[in-house]
């Protein structure tokens, strides 16, 4: 089969589906690719560099649609494209299916088969191919780069023979994919990095990264992120206030603001409003990642920068991957690459569209004629399984019937076994001699005393109680002590060995517990 | 010297050794607690040396002297992962020594009753009173030796119970020996630690039992020496094949087993000999023996036929397919997960003792200690081939014993724990003694490192552990897996953390 890659009509877009690496690599599982020429050219990729990865270039678009099965691309198709499109292709790009129902209903018409990029669930084994994370970690990197391009100052503190530099102050606003990827490049550049999420559970991470997590004084039952798939959700309006509260109050103090709050399939939440704008010092910047859906900051324009009366610099920008188009194509493809690996379970250039499949199913907006938008909630859940049902709580009542029931059968067992132990005693008593009788007393007391004993032994001194018990078994020295002396010269010779023997182990035994008792130390 | 004053050393001594085992319930104590026994030891000694009847005093002492000699170049040069061996070849001494004091016993049977004959007279006839024996006329009598007064004065049942006891005690030293010998060889790596039987399996050893058990009715009813010598190599055969079919990580068991044992010999041997110092030792010795096979068993949730009858049995019913992949690491990603964690638990097993890792683990401990982390170690109680054989080599590598916790201690803090490494143990991490109650290890207490928020076991291969079942904690989202020796791959994460 064959995947091809078009040029991307929106206007500013430089970014390609397909780069000479991925090529190579989709070669390998069996497909043959082709591109529309030119269409790597802003992403710094010649049709040259394409041809010597073994793809065809081909002259234009309506040829490239004509030819590909699989068509891969960055942006959502225009009506146009889709048009150029035929039953049974498989288109792969960004969809947003939730904004582009009439797009949607179009590809599913058409019998196109659309795999939305943006659509890729968040679990561990999608990772790979999660392009909205990867490119939200660049939007994240470029937006403290345009910040420090609109920026007067340094980022890091200094003190030159010129004078002192103070260092720049960071807020970033939604501790997400992007927002760490900035608070990183912040903090690396040498700003101090503050950083904000209504998600409590990020701050750990955020401070990993080497900035200050912005605490809120403010209790709330918090819903668990992991509950919404890893994303923010609607925050109540007391927490929207004292949120903030706490901007305004942080607000003159910043010297730059990135802004990357968004919560799937919604107007972006206002955070930045006028007044913190006016309130910060000129020549301050502020970044809104989110200014596609609305911005953080309303002030923001979209795909514009601009300069407020006070002197603020207010970047809407949402082509931030855009301008990093050879690390953005690069790591898009590489996304396109993994699905596509996903899809070729054989590697034999033949798509196998598994719906049974999570991530295939999840990320497919239309196949075989039908919208199959919004996908079903994954068999696999994203985080961890469900807690385990705790064990149902006694009554006081039932622990204590338990307690007695326990005491009883615990009496009950010994009473048995004393019995059972008194029995065997009389039972002794009755055949043998008092002489051996006397000796059987004290064999009774020892091993009752030894079990006594024993069970207090700590048991990391097991291994010294065994070498200790090995020394004193050796006590049968002395039966051999007492025969030694007999006018018998094969008892002689026997009670010899023995002695020796048991010497050996006596002293051996002792020494090697002394030895092992003097290195337990305490710290 | 008078008897009775012997007599009184020996309770001074008892109470000794009684003192010494009860110290070891802390590590001061115990420090002090050696020395009881060092000094009961003794005490015991001296007071039969210069005791009445003690012949070839000189001799004695030499031959002690020569023993201490050994020990002590055994003691001194043994390595603390050779603990094991040098507990079970200790064994095997005791063994054979109380299998040579019950001969000298029987030896000496027979000679008193020579004797009885030459004067005309029946060993063990009894007097009119229908109490004590008649004896030898006294100037025969004052002629012997303390032992053999000792026997010339019993009566015929006292005599029956005596060679009762000497069977006893050589029948259960003669397995203690060839059973230790080859528990040694089996911890030394010199007798394939495999469970292996001869053909006809458990059914050889109810054989010699039985045909024990016939020998001594036989020697009882005076069929003579060679029956008891019989009975000795049959007792012998039996150590050897019972101990041939126990697999090598049921060794703990097998140890602290061959360990009460010689105390029951030595207990037997004293009854014989009418001592009662013996008989107090032997019993505390045997009774600490049992207690430690109990422990063992009970950690590995198998009763002591189970483990005597040898290796695992089949599964009860379908096991829980393992799903998953287990995803490897390599020494930087550990060093850099250990690097952000605060609290660290190790988990050493027997595969530690083998790659010889402790220094290295304890070194690990050392650095991440003075970052400031919390370190501490998890034993679970059949962790290693000797019972407490891993807080042993902890010790000698200098790791604190307060950081060294047990099982139960510990099973608990594992949710709050950010790393578990697993060193060279399977078994006693394995989730399906929980999980799955089809597993052959359903039941066994585990330590439950899978719920730490991230696990490293440090591992040789992909294989199973001693049961022979796969283990799901190697296939967990949270678990990485270290290949490799284990004092290699510590090397290099040492090499990572400074």
């Amino acid at each position: 089969m064959k995947i091809g890659t078009p040029k991307e009509v929106m206007k500013g877009e430089a970014r390609v589906a397909m780069t000479p690496e991925s090529a190579r690599q989709l070669q390998k599982l069996g497909y043959e690719c082709i591109i529309e020429s030119g269409a790597g050219d802003a992403a710094g990729y010649n049709d040259d560099t394409y041809k010597d990865a073994g793809v065809e270039v081909v002259k234009t678009a309506a040829a490239l649609w004509k030819a590909a099965d699989v068509v891969a691309k960055v942006r959502p198709p225009t009506e146009a494209e889709l048009k150029k499109s035929r039953e049974g292709q498989l288109l792969i790009s960004f969809f947003y299916p939730a904004q582009n129902e009439k797009l949607m209903q179009q590809a599913a018409d058409q019998g196109t088969s659309v795999i939305a990029m943006d659509m890729v669930p968040r679990i561990s084994r999608a990772q790979k191919m999660d392009a909205l994370s990867s490119m939200a970690n660049i939007a994240g990197y470029r937006a403290v780069i345009e910040a420090g391009n609109n920026f007067g100052r340094f980022f890091t503190g200094q003190i030159t023979a010129a004078g002192k530099v103070p260092p720049a102050k960071v807020l970033v606003v939604g501790a997400g994919v992007a927002g760490l990827a900035a608070i990183g490049t912040s903090t690396s550049l040498g700003a101090i990095t503050y950083a904000f999420d209504v998600r409590p559970e990020v701050a750990e991470q955020v401070e990993s990264m080497g900035a200050e997590f912005v605490f809120l004084d403010f209790e709330e039952e918090q819903q668990d992120g992991a509950a919404t798939g890893g994303y923010a959700s609607v925050s109540s309006p007391e927490f929207a206030a004292a949120q903030l509260a706490k901007f305004r109050e942080l607000a003159p103090d910043m010297d730059i603001v990135i802004t990357t709050a968004l919560i799937p399939n919604r107007e972006a939440p206002e955070l930045w409003t006028k007044d913190m704008v006016e309130s910060m010092k000129p020549g301050s910047v502020i970044v809104d990642l989110a200014a596609e859906k609305g911005g953080n900051c309303k002030m923001t324009v979209m795909d514009e920068k601009i300069v407020t009366d006070n002197g603020v610099t207010i970047i809407g920008y949402t082509d931030f991957p855009s301008r990093m188009a050879t690390q953005s194509s690069n790591l898009y493809a590489t996304n396109i690459r993994h699905m596509m690996t996903d899809l070729t379970p054989e590697k034999d250039g033949q798509v196998v569209h598994n719906m049974e499949d999570d991530v295939i199913r999840g990320a497919t907006i239309a196949h075989e004629k039908a919208v199959t938008f919004p996908p079903p909630p994954p068999k696999v859940q994203a985080i961890a399984a469900k807690p385990k049902e705790k064990a149902k709580e006694l009554t006081p009542e039932e622990k204590r019937e338990q307690e007695v029931a326990a005491f009883k059968a615990q009496t009950k067992q010994q009473v048995t076994l004393l019995a059972i132990g008194a029995a065997l005693v009389l039972g002794v008593g009755l055949v043998a001699p008092a002489s051996f009788m006397q000796h059987f007393i004290v064999f009774v007391l020892s091993v009752f005393i030894g079990f006594q004993v024993i069970w207090n032994v700590a048991h990391s001194l097991h291994t010294p109680l065994m070498a200790v018990t090995n020394a004193i078994s050796s006590i049968v020295i002395l039966g051999a002590l007492i025969q030694i002396g007999s006018s018998s010269l094969l008892i002689t010779l026997l009670a010899s060995l023995g002695i020796f023997m048991a010497a050996i182990n006596i002293f051996g035994g002792f020494l090697v517990t002394r030895r092992m008792l003097a290195m337990f130390q305490k710290s | 010297m008078e008897f009775g004053f012997t007599i009184a050393a020996y309770a001074v001594a008892a109470v000794l050794f009684i003192l010494s085992l009860g110290g070891l319930s802390g590590q001061e104590s115990a420090k002090r607690a050696v020395w009881y026994g060092i000094v009961g030891m003794a005490i015991a000694v001296v007071a039969t040396l210069i005791g009445p009847g003690q012949g070839l005093f000189i001799a004695s002492l030499v031959l002690i002297a020569l023993g201490a000699g050994v020990g002590y170049q055994l003691a001194t040069r043994v390595q603390m992962t050779q603990m094991p061996e040098l507990v079970a070849i200790m064994h095997s001494l005791v063994g054979l020594a109380a299998v040579f004091v019950g001969f000298n016993a029987d030896i000496m049977i027979n000679n008193i009753s020579e004797i009885y004959e030459a004067n005309n007279l029946v060993m063990g006839a009894v007097a009119d009173d229908g109490y004590t024996a008649i004896g030898l006329p006294k100037e025969v009598y004052d002629g012997l030796s303390s032992f053999g007064q000792l026997i010339a004065k019993k009566t015929n049942v006292e005599i029956n119970i005596l060679k009762v006891e000497l069977v006893l005690g050589i029948w259960i030293g003669a397995v203690t020996f060839t059973g230790s010998v080859i528990a040694y060889g089996k911890l030394a790596g010199k007798v394939d630690t495999s469970a292996k039987k001869l053909p006809g399996g458990h059914l050889l050893n109810a054989g010699a039992a039985i045909l024990s058990l016939l020998l001594a009715i036989m020697y009882l009813g005076g069929a003579g020496s060679w029956t008891l010598v019989l009975l000795t190599l049959l007792a012998l055969f039996i150590g050897y094949h019972l101990i041939m079919g126990i697999g090598g990580a049921d060794m703990p068991v097998v140890v602290s087993m061959l360990n009460s044992y010689s105390g029951w010999a030595a207990a037997a041997i004293g009854f014989s000999l009418g001592n009662d110092l013996l008989i107090v030792v032997g019993a505390l010795v045997g009774s600490s023996g049992a207690i430690l096979s109990y422990i063992m068993c009970k950690a590995m949730n198998r009763s002591f036929i189970s483990v005597i009858l040898g290796g695992f049995g089949g599964p009860a019913g379908e096991q829980m397919a393992v799903e998953g992949e287990q995803v490897a690491i390599d020494a930087d990603g550990v060093a850099q997960a250990l690097d952000e964690a605060d609290s660290i638990i190790i988990i050493p097993g027997y595969g530690m003792a083998v790659a010889q890792a402790q220094q290295n683990v304890a070194e690990l401990t050392r650095r991440l200690r003075a970052k400031g982390k919390a370190v501490r170690f998890a034993i679970h109680p059949v962790a290693g081939r000797l019972p407490g054989h891993m807080n042993v080599l902890l010790a000698e590598a200098k790791v604190p014993y307060d950081i060294v916790l047990e099982m139960d201690e510990i099973n608990d803090d594992f949710p709050d724990t950010d790393i578990a490494i697993v060193i060279g143990s399977n078994d006693i991490v394995n989730p399906a003694a929980q999980d799955d109650p089809n597993s052959p290890i359903a039941g066994m207490p585990v330590l439950e490192c899978w719920k730490a928020k991230q696990v490293f076991v440090s591992k040789r291969g992909q294989g199973t552990g001693y049961s022979g079942i796969e283990n799901p904690l190697f296939f967990k989202d949270n678990t990485r897996m270290f290949y490799g020796d284990a004092k290699k791959s510590l090397e290099d994460l040492l090499s990572r953390i400074t």
